[in-house]
Protein backbone atom coordinates (compact mmCIF):
# COMPACT_ATOMS: atom_id res chain seq x y z
CA UNK A 1 0.00 0.00 0.00
CA UNK A 2 3.08 2.40 1.15
CA UNK A 3 4.99 1.44 -1.94
CA UNK A 4 3.18 1.86 -4.47
CA UNK A 5 1.50 5.07 -3.23
CA UNK A 6 5.14 6.20 -2.61
CA UNK A 7 6.53 5.10 -6.41
CA UNK A 8 3.39 7.30 -7.89
CA UNK A 9 4.36 10.08 -5.65
CA UNK A 10 8.50 9.90 -6.98
CA UNK A 11 7.64 9.41 -10.22
CA UNK A 12 4.92 13.11 -9.90
CA UNK A 13 8.19 14.97 -8.09
CA UNK A 14 10.59 14.15 -10.20
CA UNK A 15 8.14 14.81 -13.38
CA UNK A 16 7.18 18.17 -11.26
CA UNK A 17 10.99 19.20 -10.89
CA UNK A 18 11.54 18.35 -14.66
CA UNK A 19 9.22 20.45 -16.00
CA UNK A 20 9.24 23.42 -13.81
CA UNK A 21 13.40 22.88 -14.26
CA UNK A 22 12.92 23.33 -17.88
CA UNK A 23 10.01 25.11 -18.62
CA UNK A 24 8.36 22.25 -20.43
CA UNK A 25 4.63 22.66 -21.90
CA UNK A 26 3.89 19.34 -20.25
CA UNK A 27 2.17 19.12 -16.48
CA UNK A 28 4.78 17.29 -14.29
CA UNK A 29 2.30 14.28 -13.40
CA UNK A 30 2.09 13.32 -17.31
CA UNK A 31 5.88 13.18 -17.51
CA UNK A 32 5.76 11.56 -14.05
CA UNK A 33 3.40 8.83 -16.25
CA UNK A 34 6.09 8.70 -18.98
CA UNK A 35 8.85 7.62 -16.04
CA UNK A 36 6.68 5.40 -14.65
CA UNK A 37 5.87 3.69 -18.28
CA UNK A 38 9.19 3.50 -18.65
CA UNK A 39 10.01 2.19 -15.36
CA UNK A 40 7.34 -0.52 -15.97
CA UNK A 41 9.15 -1.66 -19.40
CA UNK A 42 12.71 -1.92 -17.88
CA UNK A 43 11.46 -3.15 -14.22
CA UNK A 44 8.33 -5.10 -15.38
CA UNK A 45 8.26 -5.90 -10.89
CA UNK A 46 7.28 -2.12 -10.91
CA UNK A 47 4.47 -2.76 -12.86
CA UNK A 48 3.10 -5.45 -10.72
CA UNK A 49 4.10 -3.80 -7.04
CA UNK A 50 2.00 -0.25 -8.65
CA UNK A 51 -0.71 -2.46 -10.64
CA UNK A 52 -3.42 -2.58 -7.55
CA UNK A 53 -2.99 0.43 -6.30
CA UNK A 54 -3.42 2.01 -10.18
CA UNK A 55 -6.21 0.10 -10.66
CA UNK A 56 -7.74 1.36 -7.04
CA UNK A 57 -7.25 4.56 -8.38
CA UNK A 58 -7.89 4.75 -11.44
CA UNK A 59 -11.56 3.24 -10.84
CA UNK A 60 -12.27 6.17 -8.95
CA UNK A 61 -11.05 8.85 -11.49
CA UNK A 62 -14.41 10.24 -11.45
CA UNK A 63 -14.02 11.54 -7.51
CA UNK A 64 -11.17 13.18 -8.20
CA UNK A 65 -12.57 15.87 -10.54
CA UNK A 66 -15.59 16.58 -8.20
CA UNK A 67 -13.84 18.97 -5.99
CA UNK A 68 -12.99 21.07 -9.43
CA UNK A 69 -16.17 20.92 -10.66
CA UNK A 70 -17.93 22.49 -7.28
CA UNK A 71 -15.37 24.80 -7.96
CA UNK A 72 -17.44 25.08 -11.41
CA UNK A 73 -21.14 25.38 -9.82
CA UNK A 74 -20.16 27.70 -7.33
CA UNK A 75 -18.11 30.01 -10.03
CA UNK A 76 -20.60 30.00 -12.88
CA UNK A 77 -20.79 33.46 -12.50
CA UNK A 78 -17.67 33.98 -14.67
CA UNK A 79 -19.49 32.75 -17.71
CA UNK A 80 -21.33 35.99 -17.49
CA UNK A 81 -23.87 37.05 -20.05
CA UNK A 82 -22.34 34.69 -22.25
CA UNK A 83 -23.14 31.46 -20.44
CA UNK A 84 -25.80 29.69 -22.55
CA UNK A 85 -24.01 30.84 -25.61
CA UNK A 86 -20.50 29.40 -24.59
CA UNK A 87 -22.61 25.96 -23.36
CA UNK A 88 -23.63 25.80 -27.31
CA UNK A 89 -20.14 26.28 -28.52
CA UNK A 90 -18.56 23.46 -25.98
CA UNK A 91 -21.67 21.34 -26.95
CA UNK A 92 -21.01 21.46 -30.35
CA UNK A 93 -17.61 21.64 -30.66
CA UNK A 94 -17.15 19.05 -28.51
CA UNK A 95 -19.42 16.64 -30.37
CA UNK A 96 -17.48 17.83 -33.65
CA UNK A 97 -13.68 16.70 -31.54
CA UNK A 98 -15.42 13.07 -30.91
CA UNK A 99 -16.85 12.91 -34.28
CA UNK A 100 -13.95 13.50 -36.23
CA UNK A 101 -11.16 12.12 -33.85
CA UNK A 102 -12.86 8.86 -34.09
CA UNK A 103 -14.01 8.17 -37.72
CA UNK A 104 -10.26 9.55 -38.53
CA UNK A 105 -9.32 6.50 -36.05
CA UNK A 106 -11.30 3.98 -37.65
CA UNK A 107 -10.01 5.14 -41.05
CA UNK A 108 -6.69 5.51 -40.70
CA UNK A 109 -6.46 1.65 -39.00
CA UNK A 110 -8.78 0.20 -41.97
CA UNK A 111 -6.03 1.80 -44.07
CA UNK A 112 -3.34 -0.16 -42.27
CA UNK A 113 -5.33 -3.04 -42.44
CA UNK A 114 -5.40 -3.46 -38.66
CA UNK A 115 -8.11 -4.73 -36.36
CA UNK A 116 -8.53 -4.61 -32.91
CA UNK A 117 -7.12 -7.22 -30.93
CA UNK A 118 -8.89 -8.49 -27.80
CA UNK A 119 -8.84 -7.43 -24.97
CA UNK A 120 -5.36 -8.74 -23.22
CA UNK A 121 -5.88 -10.09 -19.62
CA UNK A 122 -4.61 -7.79 -16.60
CA UNK A 123 -1.29 -8.88 -15.19
CA UNK B 1 -12.25 17.47 26.31
CA UNK B 2 -15.47 19.20 27.14
CA UNK B 3 -17.80 18.18 29.42
CA UNK B 4 -20.75 19.88 28.47
CA UNK B 5 -22.65 19.32 25.29
CA UNK B 6 -22.65 21.67 22.99
CA UNK B 7 -25.34 23.48 20.88
CA UNK B 8 -25.17 22.04 17.09
CA UNK B 9 -24.36 26.04 16.02
CA UNK B 10 -20.85 25.47 17.98
CA UNK B 11 -20.61 21.69 16.70
CA UNK B 12 -21.47 23.38 13.31
CA UNK B 13 -18.84 26.37 13.15
CA UNK B 14 -16.23 23.92 14.55
CA UNK B 15 -16.86 21.27 11.73
CA UNK B 16 -17.21 23.42 9.10
CA UNK B 17 -13.83 25.39 9.60
CA UNK B 18 -12.03 22.01 9.68
CA UNK B 19 -11.17 19.67 7.20
CA UNK B 20 -13.38 16.75 8.11
CA UNK B 21 -16.82 17.36 7.34
CA UNK B 22 -16.34 18.78 3.58
CA UNK B 23 -13.96 15.64 3.12
CA UNK B 24 -16.42 13.17 4.12
CA UNK B 25 -19.05 15.13 2.10
CA UNK B 26 -17.16 15.19 -1.03
CA UNK B 27 -16.59 10.83 -0.50
CA UNK B 28 -20.51 10.76 0.30
CA UNK B 29 -21.72 12.96 -2.77
CA UNK B 30 -19.54 10.54 -4.82
CA UNK B 31 -20.95 7.80 -3.71
CA UNK B 32 -24.52 8.40 -4.19
CA UNK B 33 -23.88 9.70 -7.76
CA UNK B 34 -21.73 6.43 -8.60
CA UNK B 35 -24.27 4.11 -7.36
CA UNK B 36 -27.07 5.91 -9.12
CA UNK B 37 -24.71 6.12 -11.97
CA UNK B 38 -25.02 2.13 -11.16
CA UNK B 39 -28.18 1.52 -10.68
CA UNK B 40 -29.08 3.23 -14.05
CA UNK B 41 -26.91 1.45 -15.80
CA UNK B 42 -24.07 3.46 -16.39
CA UNK B 43 -26.61 5.85 -18.25
CA UNK B 44 -24.16 8.36 -19.68
CA UNK B 45 -26.78 11.40 -18.53
CA UNK B 46 -26.56 10.23 -14.88
CA UNK B 47 -22.87 11.25 -14.98
CA UNK B 48 -21.13 10.97 -11.19
CA UNK B 49 -19.31 13.92 -10.91
CA UNK B 50 -22.33 15.91 -12.35
CA UNK B 51 -24.54 14.35 -9.76
CA UNK B 52 -22.04 14.73 -6.76
CA UNK B 53 -21.47 18.36 -7.86
CA UNK B 54 -25.37 19.21 -7.98
CA UNK B 55 -25.40 17.74 -4.45
CA UNK B 56 -22.41 19.63 -3.16
CA UNK B 57 -23.49 22.67 -4.48
CA UNK B 58 -26.70 22.96 -3.47
CA UNK B 59 -25.41 22.25 0.38
CA UNK B 60 -22.67 24.54 -0.04
CA UNK B 61 -25.16 27.29 -1.31
CA UNK B 62 -28.33 26.62 1.36
CA UNK B 63 -25.08 26.23 4.00
CA UNK B 64 -23.73 29.49 2.99
CA UNK B 65 -20.47 27.74 2.97
CA UNK B 66 -17.90 29.67 0.85
CA UNK B 67 -16.08 27.16 -1.82
CA UNK B 68 -12.76 28.13 -0.47
CA UNK B 69 -13.87 26.66 2.91
CA UNK B 70 -15.36 23.62 1.49
CA UNK B 71 -11.97 23.04 -0.70
CA UNK B 72 -10.28 23.43 2.57
CA UNK B 73 -11.52 19.61 2.95
CA UNK B 74 -11.62 18.52 -0.57
CA UNK B 75 -8.62 19.74 -1.54
CA UNK B 76 -7.68 15.89 -0.31
CA UNK B 77 -8.94 14.43 -3.05
CA UNK B 78 -8.46 17.11 -5.68
CA UNK B 79 -4.91 15.99 -4.67
CA UNK B 80 -4.82 12.89 -5.55
CA UNK B 81 -5.64 14.26 -9.23
CA UNK B 82 -1.41 14.16 -10.05
CA UNK B 83 -0.35 10.66 -8.40
CA UNK B 84 -3.52 9.69 -10.60
CA UNK B 85 -2.34 11.02 -13.97
CA UNK B 86 0.69 9.09 -12.90
CA UNK B 87 -1.08 6.11 -12.42
CA UNK B 88 -2.42 5.99 -16.07
CA UNK B 89 1.06 4.49 -16.92
CA UNK B 90 -0.45 0.93 -15.71
CA UNK B 91 -3.30 0.74 -17.95
CA UNK B 92 -0.41 2.20 -21.15
CA UNK B 93 2.10 -0.47 -20.09
CA UNK B 94 -1.12 -3.58 -19.83
CA UNK B 95 -1.75 -2.37 -23.32
CA UNK B 96 1.51 -1.22 -24.86
CA UNK B 97 1.38 -4.18 -27.80
CA UNK B 98 -2.05 -2.95 -28.88
CA UNK B 99 -0.86 1.22 -28.27
CA UNK B 100 2.09 0.18 -30.72
CA UNK B 101 -0.13 -1.59 -33.11
CA UNK B 102 -2.45 1.31 -33.66
CA UNK B 103 0.53 4.62 -33.57
CA UNK B 104 -0.99 5.65 -36.79
CA UNK B 105 -4.58 5.74 -36.20
CA UNK B 106 -3.20 7.34 -33.28
CA UNK B 107 -1.37 9.87 -34.51
CA UNK B 108 -3.59 10.77 -37.28
CA UNK B 109 -6.66 10.61 -34.55
CA UNK B 110 -4.77 13.04 -32.23
CA UNK B 111 -4.19 15.70 -34.74
CA UNK B 112 -7.42 15.60 -36.54
CA UNK B 113 -9.66 15.45 -33.23
CA UNK B 114 -7.07 18.06 -31.40
CA UNK B 115 -6.95 20.51 -34.19
CA UNK B 116 -11.25 20.23 -34.30
CA UNK B 117 -11.55 20.89 -30.89
CA UNK B 118 -9.87 23.93 -30.79
CA UNK B 119 -10.87 25.69 -34.25
CA UNK B 120 -14.46 24.83 -34.17
CA UNK B 121 -14.81 26.08 -30.95
CA UNK B 122 -13.11 29.56 -32.12
CA UNK B 123 -14.92 29.31 -35.47
CA UNK B 124 -18.51 28.27 -33.81
CA UNK B 125 -17.88 31.41 -31.31
CA UNK B 126 -17.04 33.74 -33.31
CA UNK B 127 -20.03 33.22 -35.50
CA UNK B 128 -21.95 33.49 -32.27
CA UNK B 129 -20.09 36.89 -31.38
CA UNK B 130 -17.77 36.12 -28.67
CA UNK B 131 -14.72 37.74 -28.90
CA UNK B 132 -12.05 39.52 -26.70
CA UNK B 133 -10.78 37.59 -23.69
CA UNK B 134 -13.54 35.83 -23.66
CA UNK B 135 -13.21 33.78 -27.06
CA UNK B 136 -9.02 33.03 -26.61
CA UNK B 137 -10.17 31.42 -22.82
CA UNK B 138 -12.11 28.92 -25.54
CA UNK B 139 -8.91 27.61 -27.19
CA UNK B 140 -7.34 25.09 -24.55
CA UNK B 141 -10.92 23.95 -23.49
CA UNK B 142 -10.30 20.55 -24.46
CA UNK B 143 -6.77 19.82 -22.95
CA UNK B 144 -6.61 18.81 -19.53
CA UNK B 145 -6.57 21.48 -16.54
CA UNK B 146 -3.41 22.73 -15.36
CA UNK B 147 -1.97 22.88 -19.08
CA UNK B 148 -5.61 24.60 -20.34
CA UNK B 149 -4.69 27.11 -17.70
CA UNK B 150 -1.33 27.95 -18.82
CA UNK B 151 -1.84 28.00 -21.88
CA UNK B 152 -4.89 30.94 -21.50
CA UNK B 153 -2.35 32.88 -19.21
CA UNK B 154 0.05 32.91 -21.93
CA UNK B 155 -2.74 33.94 -25.08
CA UNK B 156 -4.37 36.25 -23.44
CA UNK B 157 -7.86 34.22 -22.17
CA UNK B 158 -9.02 34.58 -18.76
CA UNK B 159 -7.75 31.22 -16.74
CA UNK B 160 -10.94 31.22 -13.99
CA UNK B 161 -13.19 31.13 -16.89
CA UNK B 162 -10.99 28.46 -18.67
CA UNK B 163 -11.11 26.19 -15.88
CA UNK B 164 -14.70 26.41 -16.20
CA UNK B 165 -14.82 25.64 -19.61
CA UNK B 166 -12.49 22.48 -19.21
CA UNK B 167 -14.60 21.39 -16.58
CA UNK B 168 -17.47 21.43 -18.22
CA UNK B 169 -16.25 19.99 -21.78
CA UNK B 170 -15.50 17.50 -20.09
CA UNK B 171 -18.85 16.92 -18.26
CA UNK B 172 -20.43 17.42 -21.50
CA UNK B 173 -17.71 15.05 -23.44
CA UNK B 174 -18.39 12.15 -21.13
CA UNK B 175 -22.59 12.53 -21.41
CA UNK B 176 -22.43 12.43 -24.98
CA UNK B 177 -19.76 10.22 -26.14
CA UNK B 178 -21.82 6.73 -25.56
CA UNK B 179 -24.36 7.91 -27.64
CA UNK B 180 -22.65 9.55 -30.61
CA UNK B 181 -20.49 6.38 -30.84
CA UNK B 182 -23.71 3.86 -30.69
CA UNK B 183 -25.31 6.52 -33.94
CA UNK B 184 -21.61 6.22 -35.65
CA UNK B 185 -21.71 2.34 -35.14
CA UNK B 186 -18.49 2.60 -33.82
CA UNK B 187 -17.71 -0.84 -31.97
CA UNK B 188 -13.89 -0.04 -31.56
CA UNK B 189 -12.66 0.52 -28.10
CA UNK B 190 -9.37 1.47 -29.11
CA UNK B 191 -11.19 4.52 -31.17
CA UNK B 192 -13.76 5.19 -28.91
CA UNK B 193 -11.55 5.46 -25.64
CA UNK B 194 -8.85 7.49 -27.94
CA UNK B 195 -11.09 10.37 -28.90
CA UNK B 196 -12.99 10.85 -25.85
CA UNK B 197 -9.08 11.45 -23.86
CA UNK B 198 -8.46 13.56 -26.85
CA UNK B 199 -11.56 15.95 -26.88
CA UNK B 200 -13.04 15.70 -23.07
CA UNK B 201 -9.61 15.38 -20.96
CA UNK B 202 -9.59 13.58 -17.80
CA UNK B 203 -13.12 13.36 -17.50
CA UNK B 204 -13.79 12.02 -20.48
CA UNK B 205 -11.23 8.80 -19.75
CA UNK B 206 -12.61 8.24 -16.33
CA UNK B 207 -15.99 7.92 -18.15
CA UNK B 208 -14.00 5.64 -20.81
CA UNK B 209 -12.71 3.51 -17.59
CA UNK B 210 -16.15 3.00 -16.53
CA UNK B 211 -17.13 1.14 -19.60
CA UNK B 212 -13.91 -0.72 -20.90
CA UNK B 213 -10.15 -1.24 -19.67
CA UNK B 214 -8.59 -0.91 -23.23
CA UNK B 215 -11.30 2.40 -24.00
CA UNK B 216 -9.56 4.11 -20.56
CA UNK B 217 -6.06 3.34 -21.65
CA UNK B 218 -6.33 4.95 -25.15
CA UNK B 219 -8.36 7.95 -23.29
CA UNK B 220 -5.60 8.20 -21.24
CA UNK B 221 -3.03 8.46 -23.67
CA UNK B 222 -5.04 10.50 -25.91
CA UNK B 223 -5.51 13.15 -22.80
CA UNK B 224 -1.72 13.01 -22.39
CA UNK B 225 -1.24 13.60 -26.36
CA UNK B 226 -3.64 16.36 -26.53
CA UNK B 227 -2.61 18.30 -23.81
CA UNK B 228 1.12 18.12 -25.23
CA UNK B 229 -0.03 19.11 -28.80
CA UNK B 230 -2.70 21.94 -27.33
CA UNK B 231 -0.01 23.48 -25.88
CA UNK B 232 2.19 23.34 -29.20
CA UNK B 233 -0.30 24.92 -31.40
CA UNK B 234 -3.06 26.94 -30.10
CA UNK B 235 -0.40 30.25 -29.31
CA UNK B 236 0.15 29.62 -33.20
CA UNK B 237 -3.45 29.05 -34.59
CA UNK B 238 -4.98 32.26 -32.26
CA UNK B 239 -2.65 34.78 -33.85
CA UNK B 240 -3.38 33.41 -37.25
CA UNK B 241 -7.32 33.23 -36.92
CA UNK B 242 -6.80 36.80 -35.06
CA UNK B 243 -4.82 38.33 -38.16
CA UNK B 244 -7.02 40.06 -40.77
Amino acid sequence: MILPISILLMCQLIGETVARGLALPVPGPVLGMALLLAGCIVWPKIAEIVMPAAQGILAHLSLLFIPAGVGVISHLDVLGSAGPVLLVVLFASTALALITGVLTFVAVARLCGDKPVPTEPQP
Amino acid sequence: MNTQPLPLTEIWSYLSSGPLLWLTATLVAYLIGDWLSRTSGRQPLVNPVLVAMILLGALLWSTRTPYIAYFEGAQFVHFMLGPATVALALPLYANRLQIRRAMLPLIAALIVGSLTAILSALWIATALGIDGPVWLSLAPKSATAPVAIGIAEQIGGLPTLTATLVILTGIIGAMIVTPIMRLLRIRDWRARGFAVGVAAHGIGTARAFQVNETAGAFAGIGMGLNAMLTAIVAPYIVTLLMSP
